[in-house]
């Protein structure tokens, strides 16, 4: 079993490397089709540049030489995570990228905590009493999130919860002035936390609830429930001991396939709640025109993406022994 | 009950046609009893309306200063001005026009390039439904809306770039929908009497098979309409819109900054986006319900 989980995950990391590689031609192409190259970008910076300079500095970066050869050296530096250097932040581009992942991780984890905690808790109480003004009110709050732009949720809930009761920081991470250390430090990351993790969950709260909804409606059909019926097991225990168990399946899969979804959002809340993450740099670098650090940025949130749904892959085989491995 | 279908229909005696009109009239029918679609449908008829009446309502350019900048609601427009003395109103019924249209060509164009390469994966199979479908597998997995933004970045925010950016990201769903759909005609008795009566291929996918799968695909259209939207007005909100054109995530970005002072530049222009998408969304589901009745009674 363990060797057949081994080979299952070795295989999947094989799968994933074309995609990357894909992934990484894309992003060479995009480069490509940018109006200016590098050389641009340093004389602007310069101010002027003779033609001679110019040549120079594309010699350089390799810039005077055929496409498919560019193409080449640019998936060997990928490779070895090189992705250029920051203009803007005069950084080499990965030093800046990793620096911003943690708070980046800490919204999306909160995140799909509360997502698939508080979305699936709903989906079963809607499920339970179906079609009670529970079921409906449950039903109208899913649809309405479900059609609410994130900023503008953001920004109700700054205008409600920071400037009308006071209750929450409107923007950072932290509280920089105040020095905190240990759990205050962690206090103070928590409560500046609530309004962004709040504000990116909702959508999602809404999607695993339906999911939720729908997937216990389904397995109460299963005919194993008729049999713990039958067994004389109250409705309770059937809910919460086999129902919900099987009915979770759907939901952890798709959290997997969330997660790409989940950076884009997080781009916005982290934008509208000044929250110092990966969404963050690319708003900044996207005013600062500042293209490698884009790329950068793009490049390893869908290495993220693979590697989450990697784990979601392994996570079911764990949760449902039935699967397949091969 | 309008339909009167046997539940096994037999393939080999074709039944009577509906007529178009007696088939449009059932599939109203079913439509109307759908509380929330009619709903959906009466807000989204207003929606269009706005849209399509703002040059008339409003004929000035919705940029224009017309009055004392951050003026509340009701003082003198509507839902009052903003930063810079524009009116609110003017600029959400102009910003109908750009989200609506952004949403219907992004999604026509969507479905232009997920028809196409859905279709042949799903018709031919093989080597060229591998190909097509890693390909589309690579689209799927980079994350959509940062990949828009790159695009628009690159190509620089103009109405065509958005609606390309956002078809770029939007169609792999539709590819595999539509794949999933031919696959499933494609051994079908009526399409091999066209493959013997030696019919070109993309006579058969275009005229026999693709019509039998439409009602899947126009769900998820439309729906994908909704999504488009809120796609567009997140890429406006980050200053990623065309800067000549009046949008509602524009509208909620120039607020921004003075959230404090003024909270109606924000608040406004965000419930159009709201009820826009998700008329479009209850519109959608009641589609999905009259087209496919047999489903909406299993879940039931």
């Amino acid at each position: 079993m363990l060797t057949a989980r081994l080979t299952f995950i070795l295989r999947r990391i094989l799968q994933a490397i074309p995609i990357l590689l894909a992934i990484m031609i894309i992003n060479f192409l995009l480069l490509k089709l940018a109006p200016g190259d590098a050389a641009d970008v340093l004389a602007g910076e310069a101010g002027s540049a003779t033609p001679e300079y110019m040549a120079e500095l594309r010699e350089r970066f390799g810039l005077d030489q055929p496409v498919a050869v560019q193409l080449v050296k640019y998936l060997g530096r990928v490779a070895v995570l090189d992705f250029g250097f920051s203009f803007r932040h005069e950084m080499p581009v990965t030093e800046l990228v990793l620096d911003r992942l943690g708070p980046t991780l800490i919204l999306m984890v909160t995140t799909i905590t509360i997502a698939v905690g508080v979305g699936s808790l709903l989906g079963v109480l809607a499920a339970v009493g179906l079609n009670t003004w529970r079921d409906s009110f449950i039903s109208v709050l899913a649809l309405v999130s479900y059609a609410t732009p994130l900023f503008w949720v953001g920004l109700m809930l700054i205008l409600l919860f920071s400037v009308r009761l006071g209750w929450f920081p409107t923007s950072g991470m932290e509280t920089i002035s105040a020095f905190h250390t240990g759990w205050d430090r962690v206090w103070d990351i928590a409560h500046h936390l609530v309004l962004p993790a709040l504000t990116l969950s909702l959508f999602y709260l809404a999607l695993y609830t339906r999911l939720m909804r729908a997937s216990m409606l389904e397995q109460q059909g299963m005919d194993y429930v008729t049999t713990a019926r039958a067994k004389g097991l109250t409705d309770r225990w059937i809910t919460f001991r086999h129902v919900l168990r099987n009915a979770l399946l759907p939901v952890v899969t798709m959290a997997g396939v969330q997660v790409s979804s989940l950076i884009g959002g997080s781009v916005i809340v982290e934008t509208v709640f000044g929250w110092p993450g990966l969404g963050q740099l690319a708003f900044e670098s996207l005013f600062a025109r500042d293209l490698n650090l884009l790329m950068g940025i793009f490049f390893l949130s869908a290495v993220l993406v693979l590697v989450v749904n990697l784990v979601v892959d392994i996570l079911y085989t764990m949760l449902d022994p039935r699967i397949e491995l091969s | 009950m309008t339909h009167t279908a046997p539940i096994t229909p037999d393939r080999n005696t074709p039944n009577p046609e509906p007529t178009a009109i007696a088939r449009i009239v059932s599939f109203w029918k079913l439509f109307m009893r759908n509380r929330s679609a009619v709903v959906g449908l009466v807000i989204l008829v207003c929606v269009i309306s706005l849209a399509i009446l703002a040059p008339l309502i409003y004929p000035t350019d919705p940029f224009r200063m017309v009055g004392r900048p951050m003026s509340p609601p009701l003082d003198g427009y509507l839902f009052g001005t903003d930063t810079l003395g524009r009116d609110i109103m003017a600029g959400i019924a102009h910003g109908a026009r750009t989200s609506l249209m952004i949403g219907l060509i992004a999604t026509i164009v969507a479905l232009g390039i997920g028809g196409l390469i859905g279709g042949l994966a799903g018709y031919y199979g093989g080597w060229i439904d591998e190909i097509l479908m890693r390909v589309t597998e690579v689209f799927q997995t980079i994350p959509s809306f940062i990949f828009a933004i790159l695009l628009v970045a690159v190509l620089t925010p103009s109405i065509e770039n958005i609606i390309i950016a956002i078809a770029v990201v939007s169609w792999p769903a539709l590819a595999r929908l539509v794949r999933g759909e031919v696959m499933s005609m494609r051994n079908r008795e009526f399409v091999q009497a066209n493959v013997v009566m030696g019919m070109a291929d993309w006579r058969i996918l275009l005229l026999q098979v693709l019509p039998n799968c439409l009602s899947p695909i126009i769900v998820a259209a439309s729906l994908l309409v909704a999504t488009a939207i809120l796609i567009e007005s997140g890429l406006a909100f980050l200053g990623l819109g065309d800067p000549n054109v009046m949008s509602w995530g524009f509208q909620v970005g120039a607020g921004r900054s003075v959230l404090r002072q003024a909270w109606w530049i924000c608040t406004f222009p965000g419930i159009a986006i709201m009820l826009t998408v998700l008329a479009i969304n209850l519109v959608g589901e009641g589609l999905n319900d009259a087209l496919n009745p047999r489903l909406r009674e299993r879940e039931q």
